[in-house]
């Protein structure tokens, strides 16, 4: 039977099928942070339990983390409890961990890739949902909770139910000025955020294969925002160059042997899917969200909806609610809408070809008066490779603040937050109520579209600065 | 984890769509390194003012509701984040039990490895139970028979059925996977031939 690239991946880590209908599945690589895993490591403590392999499990502190100068440590009690806690329990359990101080620190989507940790064909799992980032290799990678993170910790695998099989194709060209963000931002719009619920999305068309390594994460990233277990991509040569001479990837015959395996991960060309959307690159304008849901997107030439236009009654109530929120009246144009902090980063958008995206558009221009705006690259590597190029130093001419690496105001857990109702264009992922702090508003963006913003004061199209 | 038991409870209406995880519990309640002690901030920016002060016409702030073990909401229920504080916290405030017409896939696992049931209804039929909620009447869900029990009413509903068995036994899944250890170990050996470069040898 003609199988599907999640089938194959599925079938080759099968380690048995139960007979209720789960199966138990191998775990290649999982990731772990200090938010979701220190009532895993107490639950192994409890029950005498090791964990099974421990190089096959990757550390890293990133979501309390400050941006700040970090050699003061971190001021906030909590946080350091919790990320002293991760160096312990990876000490005790015999896990490797970039510290705060590694330059190899970072956000835990951005360091699996950039260390080849990441690779085509394995299960990577790790405790947060952005998890799905890594299906940009061709690898089916999902987030679980801390439970689950206990389960992978002490027998390397996890029993799972199988998804059901959904392809979205986007075919075509970017027109300048769009971007991969902008491309996942209208998908989460046309299918929704519960879209996806109960299936693995393999992105597919002439447009997705076009995009660089780096663009595809932040599809993959954000497939979670359309309810999706995972979303992955067939690798090609673009993946296995970019992870050739990794720190982690595989070396020498290892490299050899991996290569030709990788080679064969695609989906059957009859292969069936169970639910199928298609989109034209064309039709994919520079988008922005107006509401409290990642599905509440339009076009930057558009304007804010009316909830009395909706025959839904809860659709009307949610926009309703979303409106009174985020303090928007329907009607408005969205490019009128002010903005007061401007922030480019997280697992989204938080690598250097974004990086770079934001700083060809504010280069040699100032950001507004009234704007806050900062930038905080995905990684230590990632931070370091811009200031290399003089990346820096653009962002830091124009007004911005150029800050350590971590999770930071994607979802504010560490000092970096808004105040209420200030109103934020963000490259991050999610724009639910109190993500970036209480009362705070915020309008997810592609870097370019931030860039922008920062410089006009208010929402604004990209293309405007476009050369 | 505990055996689930037989819930009479007046349930509480949150009539709310995409009720998000960062709602159920807001990120800065993630610092914690334990799993209790989270019930009270549950939906804390719904329930509290700026100053943390009790917003009294929150429906969990409200008496019976700040007793219900039954919660009913709107669609698509624990979306975003995979943070399990959510479950967490609301089992700390005692609600052992969810009633939506779906959820958000990881929330949904997360529930049963806390002894939560998350129950999938129809909207018709969440409409008629929120109603049970309006009028602070009780009614019982008994996940043996899965079956929920309003005046002279009864729902059915779906479940899996070793998730079903787990939640009744209060069964400790890494211990049944750990059972499995011989399978794991042969698929290891399996593993170390066909994809070496997986344990990085």
């Amino acid at each position: 039977m003609p199988k599907t690239l999640y089938d194959k991946i599925w079938d080759d880590h099968l380690v048995h099928a139960q007979e209720d209908g789960t199966s138990l599945l191998y775990v290649d690589r999982h990731l772990v942070h200090e938010v979701t895993s220190p009532q895993a490591f107490e639950g192994l403590r409890n029950s005498n339990r090791k964990v099974r392999k421990p190089n096959l499990t990757l550390a890293v502190a990133d979501h309390n983390v400050p941006t700040s100068d970090r050699s003061k440590g971190i001021s906030d009690e909590e946080s350091k409890l919790q990320v002293e806690t991760l160096e312990k329990n990876c000490e005790e359990f015999g896990i490797k961990l970039f510290g705060m101080d590694d330059k190899r620190q970072g956000i835990v989507h951005i360091i699996g890739p950039e260390q080849g940790f990441t690779q085509p064909g394995s299960i990577i799992v790790c405790g947060d949902s952005h998890t799905a980032t890594h299906g940009a290799f061709g690898s089916l990678a999902f987030g679980i909770g801390t439970s689950e993170v206990e389960h992978v910790l002490a027998t390397q695998t996890l029993v799972q139910k199988k998804s059901k099989n959904f392809r979205i194709k986007v075919d075509g060209k970017l027109s300048i000025g769009v971007t991969s963000k902008d491309v996942i931002l209208q998908i989460i719009g046309k299918i929704g955020t519960a879209g996806g619920t109960g299936y693995v999305i393999e992105y597919a068309g002439s447009l997705i294969s076009s995009l660089s390594v780096e663009q595809r994460m932040t599809i993959c990233n954000m497939t979670i925002e359309g309810g999706a277990r995972a979303g992955l991509i067939e690798p090609d040569q673009k993946i296995f160059d970019y992870l050739k001479g990794r720190p982690m990837a595989p070396k020498k015959e290892n490299w050899d042997k991996a290569l030709d395996y990788w080679s064969k991960l695609k989906s059957d060309n009859d292969a069936s899917f169970d639910k199928e959307v298609t989109l034209d690159g064309k039709d994919i304008m520079p988008m922005v969200t107006w509401g409290t849901s990642p599905q509440d997107v339009i076009s930057i030439d558009g304007r804010i909806p009316n909830p009395d236009n909706e025959a839904d009654e809860d659709r009307k109530n949610s926009i309703e609610r979303s409106l009174k929120y985020m303090g928007l009246k329907p009607g408005t144009a969205i490019k009128d809408v002010k903005i007061d902090k401007v922030f480019i980063g997280s697992c989204t958008n938080g690598r250097i070809e974004d990086l770079r995206d934001a700083a060809k558009i504010i280069k040699n221009k100032k950001i507004a008066q009234h704007v806050y705006a900062m930038v905080v690259p995905g990684s230590g590597l990632v931070k370091q490779q811009a200031e290399q190029e003089g990346l820096d130093k653009v962002f830091k001419e124009s007004g911005f603040d150029w800050r350590e690496p971590g999770c930071s105001m994607c979802l504010a857990m560490n000092a970096d937050k808004l105040k209420p109702e200030e109103r934020c264009a963000s490259t991050s992922n999610r724009n639910f109520e109190g993500r970036q702090g209480r009362g705070g508003r915020t309008h997810l963006v592609s870097p370019g579209m931030a860039a922008a913003a920062a410089i006009s004061g208010s929402l604004d199209d990209v293309r405007k600065y476009q050369n | 984890m505990q055996k689930f038991k037989t819930i009479k409870s007046i349930p509480a209406y949150l009539p709310i769509v995409n009720i998000d995880t960062d709602m159920i519990i807001p990120k800065q309640f993630l610092k914690t390194i334990k799993r209790t002690g989270l019930g009270k901030n549950l939906f804390y920016e719904m329930r509290y003012n700026e100053k943390g002060e009790p917003i009294e016409d929150f429906i969990l702030n409200t008496s019976p509701f700040n007793n219900s073990e039954i919660l009913i909401a709107g669609k698509n229920f624990g979306c975003g984040s995979s943070r399990e504080h959510a479950p967490w916290a609301l089992l700390d405030f005692g609600i052992t039990c969810v009633v939506s017409s779906s959820y958000a896939d990881i929330f949904y696992n997360n529930c049963f490895k806390n002894g939560i049931l998350p129950i999938v209804l129809p909207e018709a039929k969440i409409k008629e139970l929120s109603e049970y909620s309006k009028r602070k009447e009780e009614i019982i869900v008994n996940l043996e028979e899965q079956k929920i029990t309003f005046g002279n009413n009864e729902i059915d509903f779906e479940i899996d059925q070793f998730k079903k068995k787990c939640l009744l036994e209060g069964l400790d899944d890494i211990a049944l996977s750990l059972e499995k250890n011989p399978k794991i170990t042969e698929f290891e050996k399996k593993l170390s031939s066909n994809r070496p470069w997986i344990f990085n040898d």
